[in-house]
């Protein structure tokens, strides 16, 4: 169960190497998290994430069970049998989708096939993973369902509009699903960073405003507190963004980056 | 006296505040298939859950919603006046008592009362005041009821001379994860697991309560002004004896030396040779010694702006509180209602929190770790932390419940804005200076304490958990506070 403070015991990542959600994670171990579910791809990169954690819990002197869990957002067919389990091991206090891909806007427009790729795991498969979590959190009563959405979905851009349609789709879906489970116990939360350094966007020139994993971390540990709806990282890409949203298109498509 | 007619009016809830903490409503349709699904908190109002609420009228209803309940278990709920997340069960069922409300017996003689388990102690006072009757133990709001008063073994400004509530019931009926319904004697192992168990034994149905005789509804009070901690510890362990009901309110944001300094109120039920007097009260009483007719401001509105309660203003409230009270003053009269229960006066006062609500932190340290509680005060009032309602109280000898609370020492009580930056953190600290010194926090309170410390706080855990196991094996009763705790 989750604290007063919005403090989950219990936390199911999806995209378990993200590195924005493990840094997610760690604040929630200084705190009350004592199950930490990892999943993803299997392979080393996950098995680190997953030691990465329970050398920190180790730190904090903490008893901390931390698990991976095989999972493929390009299969949604195998997701509620995947999270299922998951869900039937005990209750989960905050899940959080934060797998996707970036892709290569410039490569990709000339490669359809590419292109689906970026759209199913980011959109696709958060709406298949998405809905098996919503149903599970609903039965349970409790939870937090936070979601990594992006700026880039708010409007799209010359510059990254296949990734940002795919991320436009995820956020309507995540808000929707946000009212879907109003009054249920169930809480969702839309996060939308900027421009993140990670090793996504490494090699990248940053955009103005850009941010890090542990600021989005931190935003979302205060956002679950709060149980807001939707939060922007960092705060001011809310103002900012409201503008460029109404921009005229001649305008708008002008903008550098 | 019959029981037929001292059952409430269905429309009773009007003049309760109502149970839930403001939030969900059930629509027509649920509430005519006498289920609703609802959104729960405690009084705090954080952290709240879905839960399917049920209201039975009987206690084969009971029964049925409890046999009904499902995976997830069900917990009793009255009033909610808990604080934290005892009464609420996400997912599962939760049982709304308030609709077993039927006072069953009253031995106006021998000064007993049996009723349901969801009978309020506004009704009580309501029903036995003017027979010359008092219920043995009152904490600081009058709207809990007799099944929670039970579950979470209340305690009041008495404690010192009466122990917590549960001494003073006699027995109980129990229905328990089985399906049964046992009679629960006062001294059972049952009982005591059940008496601060949460309501995760069974479901409490009916008690009977021992009472206290009164002659008047009026309360004869010492006022006094203590500037200090050390003053105030002192004045309690010399002569806290000598009054019935005791407490301190004290002022956590004054600073440095004045840190803790208190207001201190102690007194007795007023006995009638003390309407002889002059004053007003005196003079209206004379007419109706046993009246109770306690009055209510209009509710707190529903949007209260956050952050109203700040450093500076509670500071201004606090200071304002404290010169206004007399430096000393004795024999003073007032109305049983502003003595125990000042804030019943204001419906929904919770609202003043806003949206992100508050938590109430209670400890208890043993009479000798007065050190501990001086580190409390110190950290507390060097946060700035803006409480307005710190009260602090000298416990009698500890009482027998398993997970009862109280134990001979200091508690010390305040409520904080949940949204305050790091409260989180600072209040494992508190945590710690209470576990370390021996003494415990209030399961009734509690909305966020760590697990791993419940151990220590409670020795009795284990034989508690172990009879849950086989009481209830599947997990009939439970809570957020079960599952949060592991209890």
């Amino acid at each position: 169960m989750k604290d007063a403070f919005g403090s989950p015991q219990s936390v199911l990542v999806l995209g378990g190497t993200s590195e924005i959600a493990l840094a997610t994670v760690r604040r929630f171990l200084a705190r009350r998290t004592r199950t930490v579910w990892l999943a993803g791809r299997p392979g080393p990169r996950l098995d680190a994430a997953a030691a990465g954690l329970r050398d920190e819990a180790a730190a904090h002197g903490a008893q901390v069970g931390v698990r991976t869990v095989p999972f493929d957002a390009l299969a949604p067919e195998t997701h509620e049998e995947v999270l299922e389990k998951v869900f039937a091991e005990g209750d989960i206090d905050l899940v959080l989708v934060a797998f996707g891909v970036l892709g290569d806007q410039t490569a990709d427009e000339h490669d359809p096939m590419a292109a689906v790729h970026v759209t199913r795991t980011n959109y696709t498969g958060a709406v298949s993973a998405g809905l098996v979590c919503a149903n599970a959190l609903r039965a349970q009563g409790h939870g937090s369902l936070v979601v990594l959405s992006s700026v880039a979905g708010e409007r799209a851009r010359r510059a990254n509009f296949i990734y940002g349609s795919s991320k436009a789709g995820l956020d309507a879906f995540t808000q929707g699903l946000g009212d879907a489970l109003h009054g249920s116990g169930v809480h969702v939360l839309v996060v939308r960073p900027g421009f993140v350094h990670t090793r996504m966007t490494e090699g990248r020139p940053p955009a103005p405003l850009a941010t890090t994993p542990g600021a989005v971390a931190d935003a979302i540990v205060h956002g679950v507190r709060r149980r807001s709806r939707t939060v922007w990282v960092p705060a001011a890409l809310g103002p900012v963004m409201s503008v460029l949203r109404h921009l005229p298109r001649p305008l708008f498509r002008r903008l550098p980056g | 006296m019959s029981a037929q007619h001292l059952r409430s009016p269905r429309r009773d809830a009007t003049t309760a505040p109502p149970a839930d903490g403001g939030h969900g409503r059930p629509t027509e349709r649920e509430a005519a298939a006498g289920s609703a699904h609802r959104l729960l908190t405690g009084w705090g109002g954080t952290a709240p859950t879905g839960a399917r609420v049920l209201r039975p009228g009987t206690r084969a209803q009971a029964a049925a919603a409890v046999r009904a309940c499902g995976a997830r278990g069900s917990i009793a709920r009255g009033l909610g006046r808990a604080y934290g997340d005892a009464a609420q069960n996400a997912g599962g069922t939760v049982v709304d008592t308030t609709a077993l409300d039927r006072v069953l017996a009253i031995d106006a003689v021998g000064g007993t009362v049996t009723c349901e388990a969801g009978v309020s102690l506004h009704r009580l006072m309501t029903v036995l005041l003017p027979l010359g009757w008092f219920v043995p133990v009152t904490p600081g709001t009058r709207y809990v009821t007799v099944g929670g008063a039970i579950g979470a073994d209340i305690h009041g400004k008495n404690h010192h001379v009466s122990g917590s509530f549960t001494r003073h019931v006699r027995g109980l009926e129990l229905l328990t994860a089985d399906g049964e319904v046992r009679t629960v004697p006062r001294g059972s192992e049952l009982f005591d697991a059940t008496a601060g168990g949460m309501g995760l034994t069974g479901l409490v149905l009916s008690a009977t309560v021992d009472l206290l005789p009164v002659e008047t509804s009026l309360m004869s009070v010492d006022t006094e002004r203590l500037p200090d901690l050390d003053s105030l510890l002192a004045t309690l362990t010399a002569t806290d004896d000598r009054y019935r009901y005791s407490v301190a309110w004290i002022d956590l944001l004054a600073r440095g030396t004045a840190a803790g300094r208190a207001v201190l109120t102690r007194g007795d039920h007023a006995p009638a040779a003390a309407l002889e007097g002059k004053g007003r009260t005196a003079r209206a009483a004379r007419r109706e010694p046993l009246a109770f007719r306690p009055g209510q401001l209009p509710p707190a509105p529903r949007a209260v702006p956050g952050g109203l309660l700040r450093g500076a203003t509670v500071g201004a409230f606090n200071r304002l509180y404290y010169h206004k009270a007399p430096r000393r003053r004795t024999d003073e009269l007032q109305r049983l209602s502003a003595f125990f229960h000042p804030l019943d006066g204001l419906p929904h006062w919770n609202r003043v929190y806003g949206r992100a609500g508050f938590v109430q932190w209670q400890c208890v340290v043993p009479e000798d770790a007065d050190d501990a509680l001086r580190r409390v005060v110190r950290l507390l009032s060097r946060r700035s932390c803006p409480s307005f309602l710190a009260v602090l109280k000298r416990f009698g000898a500890g009482d027998p419940g398993w997970l009862s609370f109280p134990a001979r020492g200091w508690t010390l009580a305040l409520d904080i804005p949940a949204s305050l930056p790091g409260l989180g953190d600072f209040l494992d600290l508190l945590d710690e200076e209470v576990a370390v010194a021996g003494g415990r926090l209030y399961l009734a309170k509690d909305a966020r304490m760590r697990p791993e410390l419940l151990r220590a706080m409670y020795p009795r855990l284990d034989d508690f958990r172990a009879l849950r196991a086989r009481l209830d094996p599947r997990g009939v009763f439970t809570s957020d506070l079960a599952r949060r705790l592991a209890l």
